[in-house]
């Protein structure tokens, strides 16, 4: 069987470009990592105020040795937020993850990857998107593991590398307002970044007081992580090529750690579980969309 | 199916902008017909349609009825087959498709690629109209879906402004842009939300719910009523306030910077304000949300829309607005200062 490499995910959150330049140097010195995406997902203001040092750590994650691959913004409609799809698409020296129809546009008949937010569902899709080019995919979220079984043997053949989200918040809605804002009392036009306030979004409670959803600038992620363990032997039996890990604000070297030394058989699942729990700390998991039931939930 | 009688020529369906109106039920589709619809879009009875409510939609015989109303009184059928197929198994979806290509529909709405590729392939002089659930929100996304499978009309997801709209339009043409004027608002990008998956573990886009009844409990807690869906509380009313439906994205919730409507209020997309500017922008087709509806709700609306269109007017009819979810109104994104 191939290896299954590790891949980490975009930057979701808006960090400072100081908490970038130095989470990116850790990341560049970590051989642990094949591939590594950059690029705005969220919102393209952010791109505006830290496209520089982003820009400076491909670089870096490059001359180390990672594969940098380009993700696109998951939704498009204002001038600005095209023009900034435009700008990767356009450029033929990069490797492309679309997160759109209009960036799945713009890399057609060239290879490129299909990211989480492109709704993969059926075989039929996957066709559709292998013919045009794609030769990685990363599936979306809530697919459950009797469809990953389906997709993933099927993406396989079709000559893709299949991936799929193993760590990290759940992406569950975007919007073109940012209710991060809107807590505030501001607009999008007006929000003053305040998404830079908190490191892994700001948690959404309900009135009970019970830990629900999180804030993200234009996202709405779950309050849960998603936390893939236990379950990654029967990922690796279906062929999956890569896991991505979406960076929280701890330390992700150690969580791709711990799955290269799952993948590696130099650590069994409980003990791998165990580790990766620890280094959650407080943050709750969950895996409810794994096994087709509430995402928010944890089978344990 | 009764007879039914149109208020008007079925000629003015030729008007250059097109009234699209929901059925949910044979009885609002007749009045749909009744009240002025250019066309009406219905789902079957399964999880094929993003409106997988028990006791909505349409049997196979059913939908044959309903082409056949719609023909006599020259009223455009549509058949929604608009959420996405089960990696396991597709036949429900493929036999909609079939189905709706056998009734000659004069518009099939489809969000899944692999579904537009069946339906391209296997029925070419079928018409296809990309679904809301598509979430195609840029000029880049709809040339994508026209290039790969020939839609003929794009439904805009509800987060665009008018002069998006104008500009897209523009863009895309010759492929027609359908908007959404009233009833309910998805705040989220319609076919990119799982709040409800992460709830209650039924999806929109697989399973075509949306905080699914299923999973509606209310529980009174002394004065004060709670609704909750699944395991999380939605909304907590005190004794006097009316209980509104759990749906999550108008729920109250509590965060560092506030508590309260963080998403949305419990409010409904009304933009019959800017007809007249939605008509500028160059939309070809004004749509109805609301296939949960029943018939009277439906008679109200369409009538009133039909008006409003034929007199190139704003719709100012305090009876309709009374219709609306938690009587609160919203032009949403397409102003705006909504975002």
């Amino acid at each position: 069987m191939d290896r299954v490499e590790i891949a980490l995910g975009p930057l979701t959150y808006n960090w400072t470009a100081a908490r970038r330049a130095s989470f990116y140097e850790g990341i560049a010195a970590d051989p642990t990592f094949d591939m590594v995406y950059m690029g705005e997902t969220i919102c393209a203001k952010r791109q505006a105020i830290n496209g520089a040092v982003m820009a400076e750590a491909i670089t870096a994650l490059e001359a180390a040795g990672r594969k940098v691959v380009h993700s696109t913004l998951s939704l498009a409609t204002t001038d600005p937020e095209r023009r900034a799809i435009a700008d990767l698409v356009e450029d033929p020296s990069l490797t492309i993850e679309a997160n759109d129809a209009g960036a799945l546009r713009g890399v057609v008949g060239r290879p490129h990857h299909v990211g989480p937010h492109i709704n993969v569902y059926n075989p039929g899709t996957l066709e559709v998107l292998a013919e045009r080019g794609a030769v990685a995919m990363c599936l979306p979220w809530e697919i459950d593991r009797k469809s990953l079984d389906v997709l993933i043997r099927r993406g396989r053949d079709l000559g893709m590398v299949m991936e799929v989200e193993v760590f990290g918040k759940a992406p569950l809605a975007i919007s073109a307002r940012c209710h991060h804002a809107r807590a505030y009392g501001m607009t999008k036009d007006g929000c003053q970044y305040v998404c830079d306030r908190d490191a892994e979004g700001m948690a959404v409670d309900t009135v009970d007081g019970q830990p629900f959803l999180t804030l993200n600038g234009l996202q709405t992620q779950a309050h849960a992580v998603t936390v893939l363990i236990a379950e990654i032997a029967e990922l690796v039996n279906m062929g999956v090529g890569r896991l991505r890990l979406s960076p929280l604000d701890l330390d992700m070297s150690a969580v791709a750690a711990v799955y290269r030394k799952l993948l590696d058989g130099a650590l069994e699942a409980p003990a791998a579980e165990e580790a990766l729990l620890a280094l959650l700390g407080e943050r709750d998991p969950a895996n409810g969309f794994y096994y087709g039931v509430e995402g928010s939930t944890w089978a344990a | 199916m009764a007879e039914v009688t149109p208020l008007r020529p079925a000629s003015s369906s030729d008007s250059s902008i097109e009234l699209v109106c929901p059925a949910g039920t044979p009885a609002a589709l007749t009045a749909a017909v009744e009240a002025g619809a250019d066309a009406i879009y219905f789902g079957f009875r399964d999880r094929t349609n993003a409106r997988n409510f028990p006791g909505l939609n349409f049997t196979e015989k059913e939908a044959g009825e309903a082409v056949a109303t719609c023909r006599a009184h020259g009223v455009k059928p549509m058949i929604a087959v608009n959420t996405y197929p089960d990696a396991r198994d597709d036949a429900i979806w493929r036999r909609a498709v079939d189905v709706a290509a056998d009734l000659a529909v004069d518009g099939l709405i489809v969000c899944d690629m692999g579904l537009l590729a069946y339906a391209a392939k296997k029925h070419p002089n079928l018409r296809l109209h990309l679904s809301v659930q598509a979430s195609a929100s840029n000029p880049e996304a709809v040339k994508f879906y026209q290039e790969a499978f020939g839609i003929k009309r794009v439904v805009l997801p509800r987060v665009m402004s008018v002069s998006e709209i104008a500009d897209l339009t523009r863009a895309v043409a010759p492929v027609e842009t359908e908007v959404f004027v009233f009833g309910g608002l998805c705040v989220m990008a319609e076919g990119r939300c799982a709040l409800s998956s992460y709830a209650t573990g039924l999806s929109p886009n697989k399973d075509g719910v949306c905080s699914p009844a299923s999973h509606v409990r209310y529980e009174q807690e002394g004065d004060v009523m709670v609704s909750r869906l699944g395991a999380f509380t939605i909304n907590r009313f005190d004794a006097g306030e009316s209980a509104g439906y759990p749906t999550l994205c108008k729920g109250r919730f509590a965060s560092s910077a506030r508590t309260g409507h963080l998403f949305e209020d419990p409010t409904s997309l009304d933009a019959t304000t800017i007809l007249p500017e939605l008509k500028a922008a160059g939309v070809k087709a004004l749509k109805v949300e609301g296939r949960q509806r029943g018939k009277a709700y439906v008679a109200q609306v369409v009538r009133s829309l039909r008006a409003a269109i034929d007199s190139d007017s704003r719709l100012a009819d305090p009876a309709t607005r009374q219709l609306m979810e938690g009587q609160g109104r919203t032009e949403g994104a397409y102003r705006r200062d909504w975002r």
